[in-house]
């Protein structure tokens, strides 16, 4: 007899569907059963989880993750990312390619899958590598991993340093219609970059990065993208002026997504005054304007999703001096939260824009069909129940197996209560189940 | 004051003020024959120095000794450090032995930030990587002030790799919040584009400012910035940067030639230049160790934030 | 808030020339005596004595000043690092007999103080007391070989000197504690 759940009085907020109000959800075994008014009528011997004051909805998606399992497995594993990744209510996750082995071929991509499963807390997604151990020079086996279901690729972590090899990877995408998807960089001017190049890293004596550093691998990538016709995708965008080619591409009808991390929409390089390393990124937190054009953009469309670019890293590493220090930050549990602090509340988007781009719009883009909704009879239960208004501090220790994030100490508001993973709930009254 | 000294702008103009000032008595004090006083007597000072400067260190090392506190000196060389052992680590090791001051330099901008989160005592920036250096900008107030007497529309002219300069950074700081005006003088590569934003004018022309100046202060330029195409070559810097003998003859009577040390002759300024009697890099150096011990006295002589009332 | 003068103008300016005749008498003249005044008010006091050890033997003597905050005893214990003023002695000390002047004789840690400086700059032949108010409540083995008046307040109350140098007017007022 299958399990039956009943989720009771929820503000229902589904953007594939458009519905927006409040309605019991009733799920049994691994899908949704009913969704409405009949919902309690079938729902004898199911568990009821009362969800006054609170809204559902469609498991989020992160398209942007690092699990650093193969090869790091001190700073995180493939399992307890995907712990912290329900904890904040991700119901599935792409973890990118810059393990160690590099996912570069079926093999490890194989291997992240296995491991996944076996954790069994939420679906992963391997990105693979677009170049052979992300040296920039020989295409990957980018056949070969698509044909094992692979649908996105990245260099992420390095930008593909040439034209000519970038130009035929998204050439050759196009037979597997996967998508291409960029950490835009210039190399030569980012060299020995530990945070944006402006007034504030001119008075605290770091070297910078101007935003030109990734708006010209944005314009390089987009006209290849216009050349080839390939789809590409432009991750974790920090600068005004990408967001603007963005724009101006997309009304040109150009097929291209492009993504936002939180940080990026929360911070800018002035919170790096007390050399804090846990606001050292890559790309780097940019000025208040460049912030504001990010949050503008994702208001109206040109930004597709919110990813989180969930970076792991050990806490001696994070300790070093701020030049020693390797840039990132985590991002799975605050995701959320931030989305509803920094964009939501003080109205730049609406609640059901947040959830189109941390749900909707990733599962589309990386090929998630069980996840993004819509919240409907017969479709998997992935769900994720939350409170939009209770406040809360940012506290180490997280579930993740790492601890560098720049929200800690913060007041937060909005949090996950419930993620439903498959019709279980792995995540209940805010704690993991396992 | 502040509990630690890690940038310039942790100090008020009235802080500045008071420590110039109380640095005049402990320059008295290094005229006596002892050379000594009990103030900061059982204290403990540790010069923790990350990159090599027997300068400074040693200047540090007397300031303290002469306040007579206990001073260790825990440098690059042969000790831990060198070993690999992690800021953190040599920061704990150094609380466990009671160090009341830090003094610190290194070489990654930020470390004296990073360390005041270990430690309980008082840190002081020695030097940060490309950040700042404000005991340098204080012992050249105090030299300024000693000379020129004032520093309400002096004007100043910093010469040469801003850049990458701490000291330039502190001094500019400085010297703007005493209400000098500071001109920003060197090659457009080597003085940051937002430099104005700092309250300091720019320039490129030398000999424009020159003639307008009461102090000429340069910078050292290292000719590995050459090698980093900062500037095509040595010679050209020279030629249109350096401080020559020509360009001395610019400067306004009774204006003041001065440099941090160690100088690059022949690069950003001109072998005899240095030894002119208006060159004051000797005072800057013997104001140096009164400055420092100001800032210990001040820093360590207060209860900092348990206060005790004692009686006359 | 009640306060009562002790001494005013006239009363100071007896006491000083007082105290010039004593410290002559005393050292058989003014061969070797040098004076030096602690900081603050104690140095206005010691050059007003030697104007009139000057007007009454017609010597010059050496005048100096002592700053002692850095030889005090309770430096890391007070809110701020106590402010500093001039020290002043440019003349030898090395067997001369030392006259210190203060303004009021306390507790005695000033002169405890005092006595540890001096010894810094040389070794004299002596060193002598002289302080313009003793009000009492020592709190170590010192006592003032001149002086210009003995005044027992509680250890509460507020002695205030005031010096024309310094404060445009000369009085001792003894003020009730806050």
């Amino acid at each position: 007899m299958s399990e039956k759940t009943l989720f009771r009085g929820a503000r229902v907020l589904d953007p594939a569907s458009g519905r927006d109000g409040v309605a019991d959800v009733l799920v049994e075994g691994e899908r949704i059963a009913v969704v409405g008014e009949e919902a309690s009528g079938s729902a004898t011997g199911a568990k009821v989880v009362e969800c006054d004051e609170l809204v559902m909805a469609p498991g989020l998606v992160d398209m942007h993750t690092h699990l650093r399992e193969p090869g790091r497995e001190d700073k995180e594993t493939v399992e307890t990312g995907c712990r912290a990744a329900a904890v904040g209510g991700f119901t599935a996750v792409a973890p990118m390619a810059n393990t160690d082995p590099v996912a570069d071929d079926p093999a490890v991509i194989e291997e992240v899958r296995s491991l996944a499963a076996r954790a069994g807390l939420c679906d992963v997604f391997p990105v693979g590598a677009i170049t052979k151990e992300l040296g920039g020079e020989e295409m990957a086996a980018l056949g070969e991993m698509a044909v094992i279901g692979v649908r996105m690729f990245s260099d992420d972590g390095r930008c593909v340093p040439t034209s000519r090899v970038l130009r035929n990877a998204l050439q050759y995408s196009k037979a597997f219609d996967v998508v291409i998807a960029e950490h835009c960089e210039d190399a030569t001017l980012a060299e020995g970059a530990q945070m944006h190049e402006g007034y504030h890293s001119y008075t605290l004596g770091l070297a910078g990065q101007p935003a030109e550093a990734e708006e010209i691998i944005v314009f390089r990538d987009l006209s290849l993208a216009r050349l080839t016709g390939g789809r590409l995708h432009l991750q974790h965008l920090s600068a005004a002026g990408s967001v603007e080619l963005v724009r101006q591409a997309k009304a040109a009808g150009l097929r291209v997504t492009a993504e936002i991390t939180p940080h990026h929409f929360s911070f800018a390089d002035e919170d790096l005054a007390t050399y804090d390393t846990n606001f050292k990124v890559n790309p780097p937190l940019r000025t208040p304007e460049d912030r504001e054009a990010l949050r503008g953009a994702l208001a109206d469309g040109t930004i597709d999703a919110i990813a989180t670019d969930h970076a792991p890293h050990a806490v001696e590493e994070k300790e070093a001096e701020f030049d020693q220090a390797p840039p990132g930050m985590i991002g799975l549990e605050t995701a959320l939260a931030a989305a509803i602090t920094y964009l939501v509340e003080p109205g730049r988007i609406t609640l059901a824009r947040a959830i189109e781009a941390m749900s909707t719009v990733p599962a589309r883009l990386i090929g998630a069909v069980d996840h993004g909704g819509p919240i409907e009879a017969e479709r998997p239960a992935n769900l994720v129940v939350f409170d939009p208004a209770a406040a809360w501090v940012v506290e180490a220790p997280f579930t993740s197996r790492s601890r560098n994030s720049a929200f800690l100490g913060t007041t937060l508001r909005g949090r996950v209560v419930h993620t439903m993973y498959r019709g279980e709930l792995v995540v209940a009254d805010g704690k993991a189940q396992r | 004051m502040n509990k630690h000294l890690l940038s310039i702008n942790d100090v008020s103009r009235e802080d500045i003020v008071r420590i110039l000032d109380t640095a005049e008595s402990f320059r008295e004090v290094g005229t006596r024959v002892i050379k000594k006083v009990p103030a900061l007597r059982g204290r403990t000072v540790v010069n923790l120095f990350y990159e090599n400067s027997t300068r400074t260190r040693i200047s540090f090392e007397l300031a303290a000794k002469r306040l007579s506190a206990d001073v260790i000196n825990f440098t690059t060389s042969g000790t831990s450090v060198a070993k690999g052992e992690s800021l953190k680590d040599t920061a704990l090791t150094l609380q466990a032995m009671g160090a009341d001051a830090i003094v610190i330099r290194h070489s990654s901008s930020g470390s004296p930030y990073t360390l005041t989160k270990w430690v309980r005592g008082s840190v002081l920036n020695a030097g940060d990587g490309t950040h700042e250096h404000p005991t340098q900008a204080l012992l050249d107030l105090y030299t300024i002030r000693e000379k020129l007497g004032r520093f309400e529309e002096l004007r100043v002219a910093i010469i040469g790799d801003v850049l990458h300069s701490r000291v330039a950074r502190s001094l500019s700081f400085a010297l703007v919040k005493m209400g000098a005006e500071v001109t920003l003088v060197g090659p457009p590569t080597l003085i940051p584009p937002d430099a104005q934003a700092w309250g300091v004018q720019v320039s490129y022309d030398i000999d424009g400012v020159l003639p307008k100046v009461g102090v000429c202060y340069m910078l050292r330029v290292q000719r590995e910035r050459q090698r980093q195409q900062y500037f095509p070559s040595v010679r050209e810097y020279a030629h249109l940067f350096g401080l020559t003998r020509e360009r001395v003859g610019m400067l306004p009577e009774g204006s003041l030639i001065m440099h941090p040390g160690p100088m690059n002759r022949g690069v950003e300024i001109d072998s005899d230049v240095a030894d002119l009697p208006q060159a004051v890099m000797e005072e800057q150096v013997t104001n140096g160790i009164a400055v420092r011990m100001s800032l210990l006295y001040l820093m360590l002589g207060g209860a900092g934030t348990e206060a005790v009332s004692g009686d006359e | 808030m009640g306060s009562a003068q002790l001494l005013d103008e006239g009363e100071i300016r007896r006491a000083v020339t007082r105290i010039a005749h004593e410290i002559l008498e005393r050292n058989h003249g003014a061969e070797s005596v040098v004076l030096i005044g602690i900081a603050a008010r104690g140095d206005d006091l010691a050059r007003r004595l030697a104007g009139e050890i000057e007007r009454i033997e017609g010597v010059k003597l050496p005048v100096g000043a002592l700053d002692i905050t850095f030889y005090r005893d309770d430096i890391g214990m007070r809110g701020e690092a106590p402010e500093v003023h001039e020290t002043r002695i440019d003349f030898d000390i090395n067997g001369k007999v030392v006259v210190l002047v203060d303004d009021v004789l306390f507790s005695g840690r000033t002169i405890r103080a005092a006595m540890d400086a001096l010894v810094d700059f040389g070794r004299p032949a002596a060193i002598q007391l002289a302080v313009l108010v003793d009000r009492g409540h020592r709190e170590l083995p010192i006592r003032a070989d001149y002086v210009g008046k003995n005044a027992p307040t509680r250890k509460d109350e507020i002695v205030r000197v005031a010096v024309k140098e310094v404060d445009g007017e000369d009085s001792v007022v003894v003020e009730e504690p806050r």
